[in-house]
């Protein structure tokens, strides 16, 4: 690519977006605010492997990974938000710190 | 010149999203955040030479994840309520280890001598075929597994969230 964008360029672009999603992972009580601290994460590595895959001249194997990463983040979603509707049938809340059912 | 300012404007678009997402209080912001978040990883695949799986990301976390969480926002949350909806916990605690995880992978990124290939040969011709070929033949079977993946994450989900009728 020219224009002096490198491979650090996308490396930092991703850790960026990696901790804001890990934050919002951390800090969050609603249970669809930590998906979507999860969905964060997925796709800042999936930013890793293409631009793996583009600077280190490999063939699609990068991208094949994204794909299937994106698959697994569409059946985590979808998982993800059924689990959360049917604790919000029982619970009438979604916050995470209220549902403790099963802790000790 | 012209790749630089295409990218740092993608990144913006991108890194404000994404901080808009994580720091915002009311969860329904967050939820439309996620939205240029999305569609500026699309435009940060482009330009690493990756059009099927832009094409990819924006069909399905565009078109389907994102609009699935919109619906569960507002299936779970009363629309009066929004502005509470999104509470934090342990902000600093969180900060700290954001923080520690940040340094320890710059310091793996910068220290880490990278095998740097010839990007070119990429740059230049669709992807669609030899992905397709790939999926056809020499990743032939994590395919197949990954459509039964999707298969009962779709039962699960319709077993997880239905309400129970029996008695």
């Amino acid at each position: 690519m020219g224009g002096g964008i490198t491979l650090y360029h996308f490396l930092v672009l991703s850790l960026i977006i990696f901790s804001l999603g890990m934050f919002c992972v951390l800090s969050r009580r609603n249970a669809i605010g930590i998906l979507m601290g999860v969905e964060l994460i997925l796709n800042s590595a999936n930013i890793n492997y293409l631009a793996f895959s583009y600077y280190g001249g490999h063939r699609y194997d990068g991208q094949i990974f994204a794909i299937f990463v994106i698959m697994l983040a569409a059946a985590e979603a979808v998982i993800g938000l059924a689990v959360v509707l049917a604790i919000y049938q029982n619970f009438r809340t979604i916050d995470v710190s209220a549902t403790e059912t099963l802790s000790g | 010149m012209i790749a630089q300012v295409v990218f740092y404007a993608i990144a913006a678009l991108t890194i404000g999203s994404s901080m808009m997402v994580a720091f915002s209080r009311n969860i329904v912001y967050s939820t439309f955040a996620l939205l240029g978040a999305f569609t500026g990883v699309v435009g940060i695949y482009v330009m690493l030479a990756a059009d099927f799986v832009a094409m990819v990301q924006l069909l399905v976390y565009v078109g389907g994840i994102l609009v699935l969480t919109i619906f569960a926002v507002m299936l779970t949350q009363g629309i009066a309520d929004v502005t509470v909806s999104n509470r934090e916990v342990g902000v600093a605690p969180s900060l700290i280890i954001v923080s520690i995880l940040g340094a320890i992978m710059i310091f793996a990124a910068f220290k880490t001598p990278w095998e740097m290939g010839t990007p070119a040969q990429m740059a230049t011709s669709p992807t669609t075929y030899a992905i397709g070929n790939a999926f056809l033949g020499e990743y032939v079977l994590p395919f197949e597994v990954a459509s039964l993946v999707l298969l009962a994450a779709l039962v699960g989900a319709i077993v997880i969230s239905r309400h129970e009728t029996r008695e």
